[in-house]
């Protein structure tokens, strides 16, 4: 059976830069993969190829079995792959239940005339839009509901503006979830709690999830699989235990030693 | 907090620099023009017209301004004094010398060929007709002004806003004295009209005083019971607000039907102008408030409109004539207006911001200029345009174009859908898609959103309801002109919806009320006819004051206002314990000894 996500090849290249080149890659349905590198090594090119905002020089992105490539950003994501982004972007100016009501609009269809006459169908779908929104953002437990729900998102602190980063992608109702540095900012008792909730998505909420993360506890903690990217290429894929001890991953983020230099 | 005693220390670079920029003013305002124009609008008759009130309020909000000082809490102020008050006069008195030298200017030299109001008649208006005045005599009306002003710092708040309110009341009164004289008719309250306006225009002076008088007390007496009100109406929640609403919402509709009945032709023509106009801008707010697309040509859709109907009702229209309806036409108008929303969308909607805007621009040009042209002159008639549109024929009533109360109620009806459609789209999955295209279009459509789709669905909603705008305006005139879709109209919509509150249904009519309703729109004169020409001008001015002042608006959304006010929320909810901080790090011990 093929792999819900494989990437075969893929390469980006900017001007002269080759951010990534002949890169290849695959989630299988249920795993928690990391992808790790030093700065620099191409990974959020790599999540942003995938997703569509990034035309690919070449190679192929398979999603299910089907090429994904030439398809727009909306498009990829109601064939379920939903993203965070490494410098949080939320639509700050709406409440917090609009932030996850809106994300739900691939999955959803009421047009102008539901709109305008008020149908049945419509006032249906809202409700269910609605119920969905709240019982997502209940997900992280109290922190996002009750009178916050109609709070502006800019209100937010920055650990909850994560969060709600995170519901919001739950709500476009994906498989694959890339989440691009969740736990970057946070402090060591929020990682934690935000490393379980990692688990969690994909216990009871079925999400294949990639993960872009330079906390190593965080990686170790989640994931069934690291791969390590330096210049684009991968130089390591295995386990926690086995990638950290690789001496081309050791020599990527540290350097080589003195005397084995020639 | 302690107050100092006052003494008399004066900020002279303060007083200088006030008064010279007053001074700049009132020279402007002069060689614009506005007292010479303004001058046969009688406020007070014979006492004060709207000519002088131009060059009046300037030496006061100036004495205002200097003379006021910041408060900030915890820091020790003195009392306001005399200091104060000379202030006021100083600065009033430099802003009037200003004046004082443009007599002496104009009695001494002629520079007519650049500056056209550099003429004997402004010198007139500025002597107060008598011919050997003393042009000195500014100073002291400066002066005087500007000490009115700087007392309004002085005296008690209650004082200041009795003053204020009556001041204002007798302003508005003598404004809208043609509207009133019409109204009266209907009313049967002919008398009072000739009891308080002179027979040539104006107040008169007794009944001005006991008016201001009169609502200054009011104001006094009912002080905060209004903002209290409104703040009751704010509190209410889930149904009780719902009913409230419907309620005022009631009252409010049945003022708009009833009202008209007993209105004079003047003031329901000048109620039709600024529907349409409402209609364009309710219709302009979707695009531009809601899905954040600044539409700058606009009014190409009101054309397509007006001459869909123009061609397709007018007996005499010069190459295709089925003579159809208003009301079978209008079916096409639609479907037209749709189709050219598409149009002009797809290619556009591609494009960003201030793109976007100048593209827009150029098309709302090439609509007009296609309509003017040789090419489509056998069809559109070309700069003739098309005549002989019949009135709107609804099987019950008839309307004809002169009808200014059937096409008032007509206006009245397609605003009310517009309103409709604009309350209802805002609260759906549509609408929230264009908030999100607004707030950052990237990740709206990294989240599953169609962004093009949303986006041609809001320039499509947009065009049909200018169009409809475009077919009453059609019915109405009786007869299309490629010049009456001038570049100026796009931009006078978006006046009114910026300055009324992007993207806030009161505001939008608010907007409409003050600036094409007062002071009228780019050919329809409103209740200041007088200001004619210079009625850009005061556009421009009230667009830069509310960009700077007000930036979201005069009736904002709540949404607008949090946007753009976010630091003030976010101290808000801080002093009410309702902000949101991350959880306090736990020091463990381990961390600790690291």
């Amino acid at each position: 059976m093929s792999h819900l996500l494989e990437i075969k090849d893929l390469q980006v290249t900017f001007g002269g830069l080759d951010a990534l080149s002949g890169l290849n890659f695959h989630v299988d349905e249920g795993e928690i993969v990391s992808v790790i590198g030093p700065n620099g090594a191409g990974k959020t090119t790599f999540f942003n190829t995938i997703t569509g905002l990034v035309e690919p020089t070449g190679g192929d992105i398979l999603f299910e079995g089907n090429s994904v490539l030439g398809l727009e950003p909306n498009e990829v994501t109601s064939l379920g792959i939903a993203r965070t982004f490494q410098n949080v972007r939320l639509f700050p100016n709406m409440t917090i239940l609009e932030n996850v009501m809106v994300a739900q609009h691939c999955r959803t269809s009421q047009n102008v005339f539901g709109a305008l006459f008020q149908t049945k169908a419509f006032k249906k779908e809202e409700e269910e839009i609605r119920q969905r929104g709240e019982e997502i953002l209940s997900f992280f437990g109290s922190r996002l509901v009750g009178y916050r729900l109609d709070q502006a998102a800019f209100m937010l602190s920055y650990a909850n503006r994560r969060r709600l980063e995170i519901a919001r992608a739950m709500a476009t109702q994906p498989r694959l979830m890339l989440l691009d540095e969740p736990v970057a900012g946070m402090n060591p008792s929020e990682t934690a709690e935000l490393t379980e909730l990692i688990g969690r998505l994909r216990s009871e909420w079925g999400f294949t999830i990639v993960i872009i993360e330079h906390d190593m506890a965080v990686v170790k903690n989640v994931s069934d699989r690291v791969v390590v990217l330096d210049h684009g290429v991968p130089i390591a894929s295995g386990s926690y235990e086995e990638v950290s001890t690789d001496p081309d991953v050791i020599e990527a983020y540290l350097g080589r030693p003195v005397e084995s230099r020639s | 907090m302690t107050t100092l005693p006052s003494t008399l220390i004066l900020d002279w670079k303060r007083i200088f620099k006030w008064g010279s920029i007053c001074a700049a003013a009132l020279l402007f305002v002069s060689l614009v023009g506005m007292p010479i124009k303004l001058d046969p609008k009688s406020i007070i008759s014979p006492l004060l017209s709207l000519g002088y009130v131009s060059l009046f309020w300037l030496p006061l909000i100036f004495g205002y301004v200097a003379s006021s000082r910041v408060v900030l809490e915890g820091v020790e102020t003195s009392k306001p004094g005399l200091s104060d008050l000379l202030t006021g006069v100083l600065t009033g008195a430099i802003g009037g010398a200003g004046l004082t030298l443009l007599m002496l200017g104009i009695e001494n030299f002629d520079i007519r060929d650049p500056l056209i109001n550099w003429s004997p008649q402004l010198l007139e208006v500025l002597a107060f007709g008598a011919r050997d005045l003393n042009s000195a005599v500014w100073i002291g009306i400066g002066g005087a002004l500007g000490l009115v002003g700087a007392a309004l710092n002085v005296i008690p708040e209650s004082l200041r806003r009795g003053v204020s309110y009556g001041f204002f009341t007798v302003l508005a009164v003598a404004i809208f004295e043609p509207a009133l004289d019409d109204m009266s008719e209907g009313f049967r309250l002919e008398w009072l009209v000739e009891l308080i306006f002179q027979k040539r225009g104006g107040l008169k002076l007794w009944p001005a005083i006991i008016l201001a008088s009169l609502i200054g007390l009011i104001s006094v007496v009912s002080k905060g019971k209004v903002k209290k009100a409104v703040a009751q109406y704010r509190k209410q929640e889930g149904s009780q607000k719902k009913q409230t609403s419907v309620v005022l919402f009631g009252i409010v509709a049945a003022l708009g039907v009833v009202l008209p009945i007993f209105m004079g032709t003047y003031v329901n023509s000048l109620l039709a102008n600024v529907g349409i106009f409402l209609l364009l801008a309710l219709g302009l707010n979707i695009v531009v408030g809601l899905a954040g697309i600044l539409d700058l040509g606009y009014v190409a859709f009101f054309a397509v409109g007006a001459y869909t109907t123009a061609v397709l009702t007018s007996e005499i229209s010069p190459f295709f004539a089925p003579g159809l309806t208003w009301v079978l036409s209008l079916v096409f108008v639609v479907l037209l207006a749709a189709l050219t929303g598409l149009i002009i969308g797809a290619p556009v909607i591609r494009m960003r911001g201030d793109y976007l805007a100048i593209v827009t621009l150029g098309f709302g040009e090439i609509i007009r200029l296609l309509f003017l042209s040789d090419f489509l002159k056998p069809y559109f008639g070309g700069a003739q345009g098309i005549l002989g549109i019949p009135g709107i024929d609804l099987g019950f009533v008839y309307i004809s174009g002169t009808d200014t109360r059937g096409i008032f109620y007509l206006v009245l009806f397609f605003c009310g859908l517009a309103v409709y459609v604009s309350w209802r789209l805002q609260a759906s999955r549509l609408g929230r898609s264009w908030m999100a295209i607004r707030e950052d279009e990237q990740v709206a459509e990294a989240m599953g959103i169609n962004t093009v789709n949303s986006k041609l669905m809001a320039f499509v909603v947009g065009a049909v309801l200018a169009s409809f705008a475009g077919a009453i305006m059609a019915a109405r005139v009786g007869s299309v002109f490629p010049n009456s879709f001038m570049i100026l109209i796009s931009i006078v919509i978006l006046v009114v919806v910026i300055v009324g509150g992007m993207g806030s249904i009161p505001g939008v009519f608010v907007g409409a009320f003050v600036l094409i309703g007062i002071l009228g729109g780019p050919k329809q004169p409103g209740l200041l006819q007088e200001f004619g020409s210079l009625k850009l001008l005061v556009y421009g001015m009230l667009l830069v004051y509310m960009m700077l002042q007000r930036p979201e608006g005069l009736v904002p959304s709540a949404r607008r206002t949090q946007e753009l006010h976010q630091e003030e929320f976010l101290q808000d909810s801080w002093l009410k314990g309702t902000d949101d901080e991350d959880e306090e790090q736990p020091i463990e011990g381990e961390e600790a000894q690291i």
